[in-house]
């Protein structure tokens, strides 16, 4: 997916689009995410400024979730589940397969920014187990085969 | 006259490859010259058989799965669209409602969940949705509350509480403004009756939301979804303003004068978020820490003011109660645990799915005849219901029945309904450490049991694991669970001990393997 880059401007823009929420800072800070593939550590204080909030409440926040990023991710982002569900249908000898395969370990984005692996905790796919979500498309049923089509997609 | 082609855009067939299916399905049509109505449903809960695609002959639906792209062609060379009920073959399982799976369920949430097109309103009202909204309209809201107390109806999240009582509390709970939040925050592995109704009948929560809205006297609520369904995300948006233009959602409800409005807001991948007040904090823009109760969120909720919070399948049960009446509900289940639960069953498991049934049927029965064994082939070792923070059941425990105070008896929670199968090649202390580990992972850190407790017990099992001290730090792992089960603000430090407790205690074994080899040697 293509990024914005980061500006002061643009997250202004991205606060007062909110303003007329309640409780307006998560849905800011989702949209900043989607807006720049990350949470810029400058978007903070600018986020903090709008909504008259102090940077540490903001950094607290920021900080606090799994899905608000500090850094950017590689061009590809790839999911493994690693919840009980997936792990009875043997995701975990999958994950040692894809760090292999991928040359990156879990929660790592790979030197070159090719491919960053993440774990994730339930997709909600447990009866088609193990699960994975590959640049935002699920794929259930994961096998070997299908690690490696997605080594093969991430390659390309 | 066009023929009626049902592929679910449930995110589980998805997954599966149910949208390359549908065009595959589109373009065999066209090339055959045969005119379909393509209709994306949501599943019919035999995950298994996704994707599963049903064909409509003479108002009766034929199943097909689980379908690739590449049987398509034969299908439809057989008779898939001109005479579904003679394809024979190992795809075809005949009349889908047929299907014992199927068949064997009391479907009272999930009635039209991969019946009817999710996002189609007036599919929706032809099949009885919004019966128990027009029913709420016609009554005083102490009434509506009076219904839902009647029905026995239970949190469906899985602490249990029952849901008229909050309701009440709520109803006669002073406040400028109240609010109905919908806890859609599914983080327990083994779960996803909560993704699968949002995605295959969104109107059902919608529906539910607004009478409670009704209940109580709240004009504005809040879905708190979890990030990881994207799929739901866009169902309920869609359900939502489909509602909005029909007027069974905004300021003057079906011209009855009362308002409710509805959002959807995203969590950020926080299990924690999942317990209530956490909840509340990110819903108000802060971190997910959990709140000391009292107050409780009955009387100060979100934004300080009076608020109900249930459980999406909670308030998905409620358009059947006020549509049929408390007692219809309440006819079902044992005990004090009334209605029906569905029931999910994953892991390696066969027959995985959802499965709707009335309270009280044994576990065993569910794991065995229902999800057939293990997908392996191999023995069941455990099931863990519940989550993450559920316990782990051995075989000799299966004929506990699927109720709230039966599996408490035994030390283990049926949570939010979620069965997630072993087989034999389980290694329990692995899944004992996984709990603490996971238990650090997500912890709030605001009370020390669990912010400390969850990264010492993880410690503590991988030093049993490695063989070092231990019947030593078995003791510490029994002391330490013991100190976050009393100790912690909330369910996830005071459950962790659930699994690691149960694991130790059915599977001991497990955890002496080092001193087993060396005795070996």
């Amino acid at each position: 997916m293509r990024h914005e880059t980061f500006s002061a401007e643009r997250t202004r823009e991205i606060v007062s689009a909110h303003l007329a929420l309640e409780g307006p800072l998560m849905p800011i800070l989702h949209a900043v995410r989607d807006a720049f593939g990350f949470v810029p550590e400058a978007a903070v204080p600018v986020i903090a400024e709008e909504l008259n909030l102090s940077r540490a409440e903001v950094h607290g926040v920021v900080t606090f979730y799994h899905d608000f990023n500090r850094e950017p991710h590689g061009r590809h982002v790839v999911k493994l589940c690693r919840a009980e569900a997936c792990q009875s249908m043997g995701v975990d000898d999958l994950v040692a397969h894809a760090e292999r395969a991928l040359g990156v370990e879990m929660g790592e984005t790979s030197a070159d920014g090719r491919v960053t692996l993440e774990p994730i905790f339930c997709l909600g796919l447990c009866a088609c187990a193990p699960a994975a979500m590959v640049d935002g498309r699920i794929i259930g049923r994961l096998d070997k085969a299908a690690v490696d089509e997605i080594v093969a997609e991430v390659d390309r | 006259m066009s023929i009626k082609v049902f592929v679910p855009r449930d995110a589980a067939a998805v997954a599966c490859g149910a949208d390359a299916v549908a065009l595959a399905l589109q373009n065999a049509a066209t090339e055959a010259g045969v005119e379909i109505t393509l209709v994306r449903n949501g599943s019919r809960g035999m995950l298994w058989l996704e994707p599963l695609v049903e064909v409509e002959a003479d108002g009766v639906r034929y199943g097909f799965g689980p379908v690739a792209p590449r049987h398509v062609a034969d299908l439809v060379a057989a008779g898939l669209f001109t005479a579904p009920a003679s394809v024979t073959g190992s795809l075809a399982i005949g009349v889908t409602e047929e299907h014992p799976f199927f068949a064997k369920q009391t479907r009272l949430t999930f009635a039209r969940c991969g019946l009817t097109d999710p996002v189609s309103l007036s599919d929706y009202l032809a099949h009885d949705g919004y019966k128990g909204l027009e029913k709420a309209l016609s009554l005083a809201p102490i009434d509506i509350v009076k219904e839902v107390t009647d029905s026995g109806l239970r949190g469906r999240g899985g602490a249990g509480f029952p849901t008229g009582i909050k309701w009440k509390t709520v109803h006669d709970a002073k406040g400028d403004q109240k609010y109905i939040v919908c806890n859609a925050d599914e983080g327990d592995s083994g779960t996803f009756a909560d993704r699968m109704i949002m995605e295959g009948d969104p109107f059902l929560l919608v529906e539910g939301m607004t009478i409670a809205g009704l209940a109580v006297g709240a004009t504005r609520g809040y879905v708190y979804l979890r990030s990881e369904y994207p799929h739901a995300q866009i169902a309920l948006n869609s359900a939502i303003r489909a509602a909005k233009s029909a007027g069974y959602l905004g300021q003057d409800i079906r011209g009855s004068g009362r308002a409710f409005e509805l959002e959807v807001r995203m969590g950020a991948g926080a299990y924690v978020c999942g317990e209530e007040t956490s909840l509340l904090e990110s819903l108000e823009g802060k971190r997910g820490l959990v709140r000391a109760k009292p107050p409780l969120p009955a009387h100060v909720g979100l934004f300080g003011k009076p608020t109900i919070i249930n459980n999406v399948l909670s308030l998905c049960a409620v358009p059947y109660i006020l549509a049929e009446g408390a007692k219809a509900y309440a006819d079902y289940g044992m005990g004090r645990s009334r209605g029906t639960m569905p029931v999910q069953i994953a892991g390696n498991v066969k027959y995985g799915g959802l499965f709707e049934t009335a309270f009280g049927i044994p576990l065993g029965e569910l794991v065995d005849d229902i999800g057939g064994g293990t997908f392996s082939g191999r023995p069941v070792k455990a099931v863990q219901v519940g989550g993450p923070l559920g316990a782990y059941l051995p075989r000799h425990q299966f004929d506990t029945p699927f109720d709230y105070e039966a599996f408490t008896k035994k030390d283990a929670l049926i949570g939010h309904g979620g069965i997630v199968v072993f087989d034999d090649t389980a290694d329990m202390a692995k899944m004992a450490r996984f709990a603490f580990e996971f238990c650090a992972i997500e912890s709030c850190g605001k009370c020390t049991p669990c912010r400390i407790g969850s990264t010492r017990g993880r410690e503590t099992v991988e030093k049993i694991m490695a063989g070092i001290d231990v019947e030593k730090n078995i003791a510490v792992m029994t002391d330490l669970s013991n100190t976050m089960k009393f100790g912690s603000l909330c369910a996830l430090g005071g459950f962790t001990p659930y699994p690691v407790m149960s694991a130790f205690t059915h599977f001991p074994e497990d955890f002496r393997r080092t001193r087993q080899l060396e005795a070996a040697e």
